[in-house]
Protein backbone atom coordinates (compact mmCIF):
# COMPACT_ATOMS: atom_id res chain seq x y z
CA UNK A 1 0.00 0.00 0.00
CA UNK A 2 1.51 3.40 -0.97
CA UNK A 3 1.09 6.30 1.38
CA UNK A 4 -1.99 7.02 2.19
CA UNK A 5 -2.02 10.88 2.06
CA UNK A 6 -0.54 10.37 -1.77
CA UNK A 7 -3.88 8.25 -2.53
CA UNK A 8 -6.09 10.71 -1.31
CA UNK A 9 -4.13 13.46 -2.79
CA UNK A 10 -4.92 12.14 -6.44
CA UNK A 11 -8.33 11.28 -5.55
CA UNK A 12 -9.28 14.33 -4.66
CA UNK A 13 -7.33 16.15 -7.17
CA UNK A 14 -8.47 14.29 -10.11
CA UNK A 15 -12.40 14.69 -8.67
CA UNK A 16 -11.09 18.49 -8.04
CA UNK A 17 -9.94 19.07 -11.02
CA UNK A 18 -13.08 17.85 -13.29
CA UNK A 19 -14.96 19.93 -11.17
CA UNK A 20 -13.40 22.83 -11.30
CA UNK A 21 -11.69 23.63 -14.99
CA UNK A 22 -14.76 23.84 -16.79
CA UNK A 23 -16.65 26.46 -13.99
CA UNK A 24 -13.30 28.73 -13.82
CA UNK A 25 -12.28 28.19 -17.73
CA UNK A 26 -16.12 28.99 -19.13
CA UNK A 27 -16.91 32.81 -18.07
CA UNK A 28 -18.53 33.83 -21.29
CA UNK A 29 -22.31 33.01 -21.40
CA UNK A 30 -23.01 30.83 -24.53
CA UNK A 31 -25.07 32.11 -27.30
CA UNK A 32 -25.54 29.07 -29.71
CA UNK A 33 -28.99 27.70 -29.24
CA UNK A 34 -28.32 24.27 -29.54
CA UNK A 35 -25.64 24.55 -27.24
CA UNK A 36 -28.03 26.11 -24.80
CA UNK A 37 -30.51 24.11 -25.47
CA UNK A 38 -29.05 20.84 -24.82
CA UNK A 39 -27.78 22.45 -21.79
CA UNK A 40 -31.08 23.21 -20.56
CA UNK A 41 -31.95 19.47 -20.90
CA UNK A 42 -29.02 18.22 -18.97
CA UNK A 43 -29.92 18.42 -15.62
CA UNK A 44 -32.90 17.05 -15.99
CA UNK A 45 -31.09 14.33 -18.32
CA UNK A 46 -28.88 13.73 -15.72
CA UNK A 47 -30.71 13.79 -12.86
CA UNK A 48 -33.32 10.89 -14.49
CA UNK A 49 -30.78 8.82 -15.59
CA UNK A 50 -29.33 8.67 -11.70
CA UNK A 51 -32.56 8.34 -10.30
CA UNK A 52 -34.24 5.28 -12.25
CA UNK A 53 -33.67 2.46 -11.69
CA UNK A 54 -31.18 3.22 -9.01
CA UNK A 55 -33.86 4.76 -6.57
CA UNK A 56 -35.61 1.32 -6.65
CA UNK A 57 -32.32 -0.45 -4.57
CA UNK A 58 -31.79 2.58 -3.12
CA UNK A 59 -33.54 0.69 0.14
CA UNK A 60 -33.54 -2.62 1.55
CA UNK A 61 -36.85 -3.87 -0.06
CA UNK A 62 -37.49 -2.99 -3.88
CA UNK A 63 -41.61 -2.80 -2.57
CA UNK A 64 -40.46 0.07 0.01
CA UNK A 65 -38.50 1.54 -2.49
CA UNK A 66 -41.40 1.40 -5.09
CA UNK A 67 -43.53 3.20 -2.34
CA UNK A 68 -41.63 5.96 -1.70
CA UNK A 69 -40.85 6.44 -5.54
CA UNK A 70 -44.73 7.04 -5.86
CA UNK A 71 -44.82 9.24 -3.28
CA UNK A 72 -42.38 11.09 -4.30
CA UNK A 73 -43.87 11.21 -7.49
CA UNK A 74 -47.05 11.98 -6.37
CA UNK A 75 -45.72 15.04 -3.89
CA UNK A 76 -43.37 16.43 -6.56
CA UNK A 77 -46.14 16.67 -8.88
CA UNK A 78 -47.99 18.57 -6.72
CA UNK A 79 -45.04 20.73 -6.22
CA UNK A 80 -44.01 20.56 -2.76
CA UNK A 81 -40.93 21.36 -1.57
CA UNK A 82 -37.51 19.46 -1.91
CA UNK A 83 -37.34 19.15 1.94
CA UNK A 84 -40.93 17.94 2.25
CA UNK A 85 -40.95 15.20 -0.72
CA UNK A 86 -37.08 14.28 0.18
CA UNK A 87 -39.04 13.46 4.24
CA UNK A 88 -42.31 12.42 3.18
CA UNK A 89 -40.77 9.74 0.64
CA UNK A 90 -38.09 8.46 3.60
CA UNK A 91 -41.42 8.26 5.75
CA UNK A 92 -43.30 6.40 3.57
CA UNK A 93 -40.16 3.88 3.10
CA UNK A 94 -40.53 3.51 6.83
CA UNK A 95 -43.66 2.68 7.03
CA UNK A 96 -44.05 0.41 4.05
CA UNK A 97 -40.99 -1.77 5.43
CA UNK A 98 -43.00 -1.59 9.04
CA UNK A 99 -45.90 -2.93 7.18
CA UNK A 100 -43.86 -5.84 5.21
CA UNK A 101 -41.98 -6.81 8.55
CA UNK A 102 -45.64 -7.19 10.08
CA UNK A 103 -47.12 -9.48 6.97
CA UNK B 1 -33.20 38.40 -15.08
CA UNK B 2 -33.02 37.85 -11.29
CA UNK B 3 -30.13 36.81 -9.44
CA UNK B 4 -30.82 34.87 -6.32
CA UNK B 5 -28.50 36.25 -3.81
CA UNK B 6 -29.68 34.93 -0.19
CA UNK B 7 -27.24 33.42 2.47
CA UNK B 8 -30.80 31.98 4.13
CA UNK B 9 -32.17 30.58 1.11
CA UNK B 10 -29.33 28.71 -0.08
CA UNK B 11 -28.63 27.05 3.89
CA UNK B 12 -32.54 26.10 3.67
CA UNK B 13 -32.40 24.76 0.07
CA UNK B 14 -29.08 22.89 1.48
CA UNK B 15 -30.77 21.20 3.98
CA UNK B 16 -32.67 18.64 2.60
CA UNK B 17 -29.39 17.84 0.42
CA UNK B 18 -27.93 17.86 3.79
CA UNK B 19 -30.48 15.32 4.90
CA UNK B 20 -29.42 12.95 1.94
CA UNK B 21 -26.31 12.97 2.89
CA UNK B 22 -26.05 12.46 5.96
CA UNK B 23 -27.33 9.06 5.63
CA UNK B 24 -25.43 8.54 2.45
CA UNK B 25 -22.10 9.54 4.13
CA UNK B 26 -22.95 7.37 7.48
CA UNK B 27 -23.64 4.57 4.84
CA UNK B 28 -19.81 5.38 3.62
CA UNK B 29 -18.56 5.92 7.03
CA UNK B 30 -19.36 2.30 7.76
CA UNK B 31 -18.15 1.07 4.72
CA UNK B 32 -14.92 2.23 4.67
CA UNK B 33 -14.00 1.69 8.28
CA UNK B 34 -14.94 -2.08 7.36
CA UNK B 35 -12.97 -2.43 4.27
CA UNK B 36 -9.69 -1.35 6.95
CA UNK B 37 -8.68 2.46 6.69
CA UNK B 38 -9.17 4.64 10.34
CA UNK B 39 -11.74 7.05 11.55
CA UNK B 40 -9.18 9.97 10.45
CA UNK B 41 -8.60 8.98 6.99
CA UNK B 42 -12.37 8.34 6.00
CA UNK B 43 -13.34 11.76 7.28
CA UNK B 44 -10.40 12.84 5.24
CA UNK B 45 -11.38 11.37 2.27
CA UNK B 46 -14.79 12.92 2.55
CA UNK B 47 -14.04 16.42 3.28
CA UNK B 48 -11.64 16.37 0.28
CA UNK B 49 -13.98 14.34 -2.30
CA UNK B 50 -17.23 15.09 -1.21
CA UNK B 51 -18.68 12.60 -3.55
CA UNK B 52 -20.47 9.61 -3.01
CA UNK B 53 -19.73 7.01 -5.87
CA UNK B 54 -16.25 7.71 -6.07
CA UNK B 55 -15.44 7.70 -2.86
CA UNK B 56 -17.11 4.52 -2.62
CA UNK B 57 -14.86 2.99 -5.31
CA UNK B 58 -11.64 4.77 -4.29
CA UNK B 59 -11.90 2.80 -0.71
CA UNK B 60 -11.39 -0.62 -2.65
CA UNK B 61 -8.36 0.02 -4.30
CA UNK B 62 -6.79 2.17 -2.17
CA UNK B 63 -7.12 -0.53 0.13
CA UNK B 64 -5.97 -3.24 -1.81
CA UNK B 65 -3.05 -1.24 -2.54
CA UNK B 66 -3.94 -0.12 -5.96
CA UNK B 67 -1.81 1.72 -8.36
CA UNK B 68 -2.16 5.50 -8.47
CA UNK B 69 -2.97 5.15 -11.92
CA UNK B 70 -6.28 3.44 -11.44
CA UNK B 71 -7.10 5.40 -8.45
CA UNK B 72 -6.91 8.42 -10.77
CA UNK B 73 -8.66 6.34 -13.81
CA UNK B 74 -11.59 5.14 -11.63
CA UNK B 75 -11.87 8.71 -10.07
CA UNK B 76 -12.22 9.93 -13.80
CA UNK B 77 -15.09 7.52 -15.35
CA UNK B 78 -17.14 8.04 -12.15
CA UNK B 79 -16.91 11.87 -12.19
CA UNK B 80 -16.48 13.00 -15.26
CA UNK B 81 -20.10 13.55 -15.08
CA UNK B 82 -19.22 16.35 -12.99
CA UNK B 83 -17.71 18.38 -15.97
CA UNK B 84 -21.27 18.19 -17.52
CA UNK B 85 -22.39 19.92 -14.63
CA UNK B 86 -19.61 22.51 -14.30
CA UNK B 87 -20.26 23.74 -17.54
CA UNK B 88 -24.04 23.62 -17.47
CA UNK B 89 -23.68 25.56 -13.87
CA UNK B 90 -20.90 28.26 -15.10
CA UNK B 91 -24.05 29.13 -17.26
CA UNK B 92 -26.54 29.77 -14.00
CA UNK B 93 -23.68 31.95 -12.36
CA UNK B 94 -24.97 35.40 -11.43
CA UNK B 95 -22.26 38.72 -11.59
CA UNK B 96 -21.42 38.44 -7.88
CA UNK B 97 -19.64 35.23 -8.69
CA UNK B 98 -15.90 36.02 -8.70
CA UNK B 99 -13.16 33.64 -9.87
CA UNK B 100 -11.77 32.94 -6.49
CA UNK B 101 -15.53 31.76 -5.94
CA UNK B 102 -15.66 29.67 -8.73
CA UNK B 103 -12.77 27.63 -7.17
CA UNK B 104 -14.33 27.08 -4.15
CA UNK B 105 -18.11 26.42 -5.25
CA UNK B 106 -16.89 24.14 -8.07
CA UNK B 107 -15.37 22.11 -5.04
CA UNK B 108 -18.40 21.07 -3.26
CA UNK B 109 -20.51 20.82 -6.86
CA UNK B 110 -22.35 17.68 -6.71
CA UNK B 111 -24.91 15.94 -8.44
CA UNK B 112 -27.47 18.05 -5.80
CA UNK B 113 -25.83 20.73 -5.74
CA UNK B 114 -25.79 21.77 -9.05
CA UNK B 115 -29.42 20.15 -9.44
CA UNK B 116 -30.80 22.22 -6.80
CA UNK B 117 -28.77 25.47 -8.51
CA UNK B 118 -29.71 24.41 -11.82
CA UNK B 119 -33.58 24.53 -10.26
CA UNK B 120 -33.64 28.21 -9.57
CA UNK B 121 -34.95 30.65 -11.49
CA UNK B 122 -33.14 33.13 -12.73
CA UNK B 123 -29.16 33.40 -12.46
CA UNK B 124 -27.86 31.77 -8.70
CA UNK B 125 -25.61 34.58 -6.94
CA UNK B 126 -22.09 34.12 -4.74
CA UNK B 127 -24.39 34.27 -1.30
CA UNK B 128 -26.90 31.94 -2.00
CA UNK B 129 -24.34 29.54 -3.40
CA UNK B 130 -21.82 29.47 -0.54
CA UNK B 131 -25.25 28.87 1.37
CA UNK B 132 -26.23 25.77 -0.58
CA UNK B 133 -22.69 23.94 -0.11
CA UNK B 134 -22.75 24.65 3.74
CA UNK B 135 -25.01 22.84 5.13
CA UNK B 136 -24.57 19.97 2.92
CA UNK B 137 -20.98 19.76 3.11
CA UNK B 138 -21.48 19.78 6.72
CA UNK B 139 -23.95 17.12 6.75
CA UNK B 140 -21.40 14.88 3.99
CA UNK B 141 -18.85 15.64 6.63
CA UNK B 142 -20.61 14.53 9.82
CA UNK B 143 -22.57 11.67 8.54
CA UNK B 144 -19.11 10.26 7.51
CA UNK B 145 -17.41 10.54 11.09
CA UNK B 146 -20.35 9.16 12.73
CA UNK B 147 -20.78 6.03 10.53
CA UNK B 148 -17.12 5.50 10.52
CA UNK B 149 -17.48 6.11 14.48
CA UNK B 150 -20.52 4.62 15.52
CA UNK B 151 -21.83 2.74 12.48
CA UNK B 152 -24.34 1.19 14.48
CA UNK B 153 -26.15 3.85 16.56
CA UNK B 154 -28.81 3.94 13.83
CA UNK B 155 -31.20 0.85 13.06
CA UNK B 156 -31.32 -0.35 9.86
CA UNK B 157 -34.60 0.43 9.49
CA UNK B 158 -33.59 4.43 9.84
CA UNK B 159 -30.80 3.97 7.34
CA UNK B 160 -32.61 2.12 4.73
CA UNK B 161 -35.28 4.74 4.96
CA UNK B 162 -32.50 7.68 4.87
CA UNK B 163 -31.48 5.71 1.44
CA UNK B 164 -34.23 7.20 -0.82
CA UNK B 165 -34.04 10.82 0.54
CA UNK B 166 -31.55 11.98 -2.28
CA UNK B 167 -33.60 9.97 -4.97
CA UNK B 168 -36.77 12.02 -3.43
CA UNK B 169 -35.26 14.98 -4.17
CA UNK B 170 -34.11 14.56 -7.28
CA UNK B 171 -38.02 13.90 -8.40
CA UNK B 172 -39.11 16.90 -6.69
CA UNK B 173 -36.54 18.38 -8.82
CA UNK B 174 -37.16 16.80 -12.33
CA UNK B 175 -41.30 16.43 -12.05
CA UNK B 176 -42.17 20.27 -11.97
CA UNK B 177 -40.24 21.07 -15.24
CA UNK B 178 -41.24 17.99 -16.78
CA UNK B 179 -44.83 18.89 -15.69
CA UNK B 180 -44.93 22.08 -17.27
CA UNK B 181 -42.67 21.09 -20.48
CA UNK B 182 -43.75 18.10 -22.61
CA UNK B 183 -40.09 17.76 -24.26
CA UNK B 184 -38.32 18.16 -21.05
CA UNK B 185 -40.67 15.21 -19.63
CA UNK B 186 -40.02 13.85 -23.25
CA UNK B 187 -36.46 14.08 -22.69
CA UNK B 188 -36.96 12.39 -19.30
CA UNK B 189 -38.64 9.21 -20.76
CA UNK B 190 -35.60 9.05 -23.17
CA UNK B 191 -33.11 9.13 -20.87
CA UNK B 192 -34.48 6.98 -18.00
CA UNK B 193 -35.10 4.04 -20.95
CA UNK B 194 -31.62 4.45 -21.93
CA UNK B 195 -30.67 4.51 -18.56
CA UNK B 196 -32.42 0.87 -17.90
CA UNK B 197 -31.20 -0.41 -21.17
CA UNK B 198 -27.37 0.02 -19.60
CA UNK B 199 -28.42 -1.53 -16.36
CA UNK B 200 -30.62 -4.50 -17.49
CA UNK B 201 -29.07 -5.10 -20.66
CA UNK B 202 -26.58 -8.32 -20.72
CA UNK B 203 -23.51 -6.44 -22.39
CA UNK B 204 -24.42 -2.75 -21.82
CA UNK B 205 -24.81 -3.02 -18.34
CA UNK B 206 -20.95 -4.20 -18.10
CA UNK B 207 -20.63 -0.39 -19.07
CA UNK B 208 -19.07 1.31 -16.03
CA UNK B 209 -21.75 3.17 -13.84
CA UNK B 210 -19.90 6.88 -14.53
CA UNK B 211 -19.73 6.54 -18.00
CA UNK B 212 -23.20 5.51 -18.24
CA UNK B 213 -24.79 8.64 -16.56
CA UNK B 214 -22.74 10.91 -19.57
CA UNK B 215 -23.83 8.82 -22.36
CA UNK B 216 -27.14 8.61 -21.57
CA UNK B 217 -27.67 12.34 -20.28
CA UNK B 218 -25.90 13.67 -23.56
CA UNK B 219 -27.80 11.62 -25.66
CA UNK B 220 -31.01 12.24 -24.89
CA UNK B 221 -30.18 15.99 -24.33
CA UNK B 222 -28.09 16.39 -27.57
CA UNK B 223 -31.78 14.46 -29.30
CA UNK B 224 -33.78 17.07 -27.71
CA UNK B 225 -31.68 20.25 -28.22
CA UNK B 226 -31.98 19.56 -31.56
CA UNK B 227 -35.48 18.26 -31.78
CA UNK B 228 -37.35 20.58 -29.79
CA UNK B 229 -34.30 23.96 -28.99
CA UNK B 230 -35.68 25.78 -26.27
CA UNK B 231 -36.05 29.62 -26.77
CA UNK B 232 -33.14 31.97 -26.70
CA UNK B 233 -33.24 34.54 -23.98
CA UNK B 234 -31.56 37.94 -25.09
CA UNK B 235 -30.41 39.60 -22.02
CA UNK B 236 -27.75 42.87 -22.64
CA UNK B 237 -24.41 41.60 -23.04
CA UNK B 238 -22.40 40.98 -19.70
CA UNK B 239 -19.21 42.48 -18.41
CA UNK B 240 -18.27 39.43 -16.54
CA UNK B 241 -14.74 39.72 -16.96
Amino acid sequence: MNNFAVYLLVMAGVTYLIRMLPMVLIKKKIRNRYVLSFLYYIPYAVLSVMTIPAIFYSTSDVISAIVGFLTALMLAYMKKSLLTVAAFSCIAVFAAELIIKII
Amino acid sequence: MKENNNFAEGIRDGIPICLGYFSVAFAFGIFSVESGLSILQTLLISMTNVTSAGQLAGVPIIVAGGTLIELAVAQLVINLRYALMSVSLSQKLGYTVKLIDRFIISFVNTDEVFAVASGKKGTVGKKYLYGLILTPYIGWSMGTLLGAGAGNILPASVVSALGIAIYGMFVAIVMPEAKKSKATALCVLVAIMLSCCFRYIPALNTVPAGFTVIICAVAASALFAWLAPVPVEYEEVETDE
